[in-house]
């Protein structure tokens, strides 16, 4: 039986947009729309265009997912 | 992403059993899948069978939610259906194509495995779907060896399943297993060569490339459990469960003959 995800991508911040909502080029070539996670939010991790991050992309909608490590 | 466990070799002889049985299960039922088959009586006869040979049926009763617990023994899936179709009184028609998938727990470790199999002639459209998904889970499993990346298994998928024209389901993965049906990692069926965390002896996971005829995209039906694809076009689903090694991986479902 497969696991339905969240399925975990690396890529990197193309865009910075309002709300803590950044445009992210995947590896795999696929642009997404994804926001930071609470928990990334609370440590006031800054987050900017160039930055490569670990985004969780929700089954059943692979546009949207939320940013959840970025690397150093 | 939690911890991805090291089986020892007394977990894997258990696994090794478990896996045996969903092996035996694909065989006998493929062997009865014929046009008129009713999903409901194939589901029942594995049931009979798994438990035949003290073994638990591990899809029965599975699920997040509570209220909507998986109902049989087997997913079946027919045509456009990609994967967790549930039994019921349908009968299997000519030309169709379905895919059999099944879990077993006993000793308190799981086996899961999976096959899709042809309803009398098939399209050769079809065939090569059927020939291509299979070719692509052997290609994953060729990458799955100690000192390699998660997501070289994945590349192999895609690349396989790309090439032919076909197209790799993106959500729903493969997964670790062991004394849990769905282990760490998540094995995604496409991704980046080199990345991924490094494989180890004694990993052991379900590699499972869902590959559709058309489009990636899929939708989930109103039952809360069956995958369709999103343009009604065919998908096919195999599956094994296998253990991380120095070399090749053993493959711990391989398909009994006869």
């Amino acid at each position: 039986m497969a696991k339905q995800g969240p399925i975990k991508v690396d890529g990197v911040i193309t865009e910075t947009l309002p709300n803590a909502m950044f445009k992210v080029s995947l590896d795999n070539g696929h642009n997404v729309l994804a926001h930071i996670s609470g928990k990334m939010r609370m440590n006031f991790i800054k987050i900017l265009v160039g930055d490569k991050v670990t985004v969780e992309l929700s089954p059943y909608d692979l546009t949207k997912g939320r940013i959840t490590y970025r690397y150093k | 992403m939690g911890k991805v466990g090291l089986k020892s070799s007394q977990e894997i002889e258990l696994m090794r059993e478990s896996a045996r049985i969903v092996a035996e299960v694909l065989a006998l039922v493929g062997s009865n899948i014929r046009p008129g088959a009713v999903t409901r009586d194939l589901d029942k006869m594995a049931e009979e069978y798994i438990r035949s040979r003290d073994g638990i049926p591990a899809f029965k009763g599975y699920g997040q939610d509570k209220s909507n617990l998986f109902p049989g023994t087997l997913c079946i899936s027919i045509d456009d259906e990609v994967v967790h179709g549930i039994p019921n009184a349908r009968r299997l028609e000519e030309g169709q194509i379905v895919s059999i998938d099944v879990g077993v727990k006993k000793g308190g470790y799981f086996g899961d495995g999976a096959r899709t199999f042809p309803v009398g002639q098939i399209d050769p459209e079809k065939q090569r779907l059927l020939k291509v998904t299979e070719e692509a889970l052997y290609a994953g499993i060729s990458n799955a060896k100690a000192g390699r990346r998660l997501h070289d298994i994945s590349s192999a998928v895609q690349r396989h399943v790309e090439s032919a024209g076909f197209s790799v389901v993106r959500d729903l993965v493969g997964h670790g297993i062991g004394r849990h049906l769905h282990e760490e990692p998540a094995i995604p069926n496409y991704g980046t060569v080199g990345t991924g965390i490094v494989l180890q002896e004694g990993m052991a996971f379900a590699v499972e490339p869902m590959v559709n005829a058309g489009s990636y995209r899929v939708q989930m039906e109103d039952d809360g459990w069956t995958v369709r694809t999103s343009d009604g076009k065919p998908s096919a689903h195999f599956e094994h469960t296998i253990i991380v090694g120095n070399g090749e991986a053993e493959i711990l479902t391989r398909q009994v003959q006869g």
